[in-house]
């Protein structure tokens, strides 16, 4: 399935980050037009990274791409009468170039993930809270939240972790008036407007409703994140049987 | 080869220059807080610059040299002793095995940093040795150290010429060490207050004029909620013009972001990858090192450099350490 593009004439703010780092800004907001955008740039570099990039990182609406000034200046720079103009002038001209080439025409594919869910039970301590809150029984809430495709706007706050877009306004809730010590690794919950992972255990203050067998980060594979930015995700209900087969069968 | 832990000290973790390439994937850099250091100690024992070293926080550790052991100190001054007399640092120090290297007194700076010839045996993950403690993993089993731990050293591919002579000069003593060294650490001094060189951000404009005022005006002090993390600073209340709608991007070393109580955090090594306030503004890269050293308690103000000053100044540090590289390497040759 592919998305369509539209703010292909929309110019990127291009502004310096320290002299170590380049922002790239495709929009204000969250929206996954903007996403589409920001996703088209990074497949780019990671087929042809910058010379001299360190690395990248994308968010909801921008690109920031670290890097070393002397790498820069060495492979890019050109003279101009015995200088060396800065890294910043050197990157963003360059970046414009690429992001005008790109806007013309590249597309990409989103890759869809399924993570199965055991709702409810000990998984999730806060599901009937999240149905009462929005004046709904559980299966609804299970209905309503395994129904929903989310966009992966961007991985952060925790190796592996999915800022994800696209949940069901019927199942809003806001956060735990408290938030629990420990939440236990692969949670699913509910956070005002957002539904998220957690794959590694941390405290927080999301509304717990169930949890996925799939590890989502795992430090020896290569990526080491199971979700990447862009990324579409369903969710689908399973029993606590097939939730156990799954955990019995994968490290 | 190895060193046995006897007592971990306050925060003893094993850090290189950081884990990149990962970022995206929401993985922490980690690395040495004060990379200068870092590297320096790796040049003086003949490693790569970006090998794993010991990161000694405030409260150094007591460490038994279980064989011959050729090693570096740079950084911060916690007092270090070999079998309880002063050792110098900033220079390459041969020590006899069966030593115990203790660290003492906090004189200036608060993170020492050991490296040994030849390299800490640790495994990589992301391709870097570093300690990132929350995902536990990385370093040593992914933690601090603790007392008992054994650090395995690697064997040196190519023999140092240097050992040579100082192996003369250690005959019956416990340690021996090279009458040439380094001696400029970017380390606080007593009762001084540090300057930290910054670029306004993006986001300054959004401020209100008092708060651009006091930030370039007034002191801050370093509050003892900090860490590896970022530095939470207490200091004139930093506040927006008008509410700003913000949508989380990415953060680097060094950056100034403010909270809605208006205390303003300098994000360091275990900084997230990303972050949802506004930020007032980026320290320059070559001033990391140097605010690395600064302890809870001590003040430092901000002033303000522009984007081609910053950037002049990171390529004069590279020549300078690729200079330093160079004389270090004729010495221990």
């Amino acid at each position: 399935m592919n998305s369509v593009i539209t703010n292909v004439g929309l110019e990127p703010k291009i502004l310096p980050f320290g002299e170590s780092a380049i922002l790239i800004e495709f929009g204000p907001g969250i929206h996954p037009e903007i996403h589409h955008r920001v996703k088209v740039l990074t497949e780019y570099l990671d087929t042809y990274p910058l010379l001299g990039m360190i690395e990248y990182v994308s968010a909801f609406s921008s690109v920031t791409i670290f890097y070393n000034p002397l790498e820069i200046k060495k492979m890019h720079g050109e003279r101009i009468e015995g200088q060396v103009p800065l890294s910043f002038n050197i990157l963003a001209p360059l970046l414009r170039e690429i992001i005008a080439k790109l806007g013309e025409g590249v597309d990409y594919t989103p890759r869809t993930v399924e993570l199965p869910v055991c709702y409810g039970e000990e998984f999730g301590p806060d599901l009937e809270y999240v149905a009462e809150y929005n004046h709904l029984t559980v299966d609804e809430v299970i209905r309503i939240h395994a129904s929903g495709q989310y966009l992966v706007y961007m991985i952060g706050f925790a190796p592996g972790f999915p800022y994800l877009g696209g949940m069901s306004e019927a199942i809003t809730t806001p956060r735990r008036q408290s938030p629990r010590m420990s939440i236990p690794a692969g949670s699913v919950g509910i956070a005002g407007m957002q539904t998220g992972v957690y794959p590694i255990a941390t405290p927080g203050g999301w509304q717990l409703i169930g949890n996925t067998p799939l590890k989502l980060f795992q430090p020896h594979n290569n990526p080491p994140s199971l979700l990447q930015s862009g990324d579409h995700i369903r969710f689908y209900p399973i029993s606590r049987k097939e939730y156990e087969a799954y955990k019995g069968g994968r490290s | 080869m190895s060193i046995k832990v006897m007592t971990p000290g306050l925060l003893t973790s094993i850090q290189d220059l950081g884990r990149s390439g990962y970022q995206k994937y929401g993985v922490i850099v980690s690395g040495g807080m004060d990379s200068y250091s870092l590297r320096l100690a790796n040049m003086l024992v003949g490693n790569e610059e970006g090998e794993a070293v010991l990161e000694i926080t405030l409260v150094g550790p007591t460490l038994l040299l279980e064989e011959d052991i050729l090693l570096a100190i740079t950084g911060g001054d916690l007092s270090p002793t070999i079998n309880g007399q002063p050792i110098p640092m900033g220079r390459p120090i041969l020590v006899k095995q069966g030593s115990v290297l203790k660290f003492g007194v906090c004189q200036s700076g608060c993170r020492a940093y050991l490296a040994v010839r030849g390299g800490y045996n640790i495994p990589e993950v992301m391709g870097s040795k570093s300690t990132y403690i929350r995902a536990g993993i990385g370093g040593y089993q992914g933690r601090a150290l603790l007392a008992g731990d054994v650090l395995l050293i690697k064997e040196p591919q190519t023999d140092l010429p240097l050992l040579v002579s100082l192996s003369k000069k250690l005959g019956s003593h416990s340690f021996a060490f090279t009458s040439w060294y380094v001696g400029k650490f970017y380390t606080s001094q007593k009762s001084q207050e540090y300057i930290i060189r910054v670029m306004p951000s993006s986001q300054f404009e959004f401020f209100t004029s008092d708060s651009r005022e006091h930030f370039f005006q007034q002191a801050f002090k370093i509050t003892t909620q900090s860490d590896r993390m970022g530095y939470r600073l207490a200091g004139p209340r930093l506040q927006l013009a008008e509410p700003l709608e913000m949508v989380s991007e990415a953060v680097a070393l060094g950056t100034i972001q403010v909270p809605p109580d208006g205390n303003p955090i300098v994000l360091l090594a275990d900084r997230q990858t990303v972050g949802g306030y506004p930020k007032i503004a980026q320290v320059a890269a070559v001033d990391n090192a140097y605010l690395a050293q600064v302890k809870p308690g001590e003040t430092i103000r901000f002033q303000e450099i522009s984007l081609a000053e910053a950037e002049g100044l990171y390529v004069a540090r590279e020549k300078e350490m690729e200079q330093l590289k160079i004389a270090i390497q004729y010495h221990l040759l």
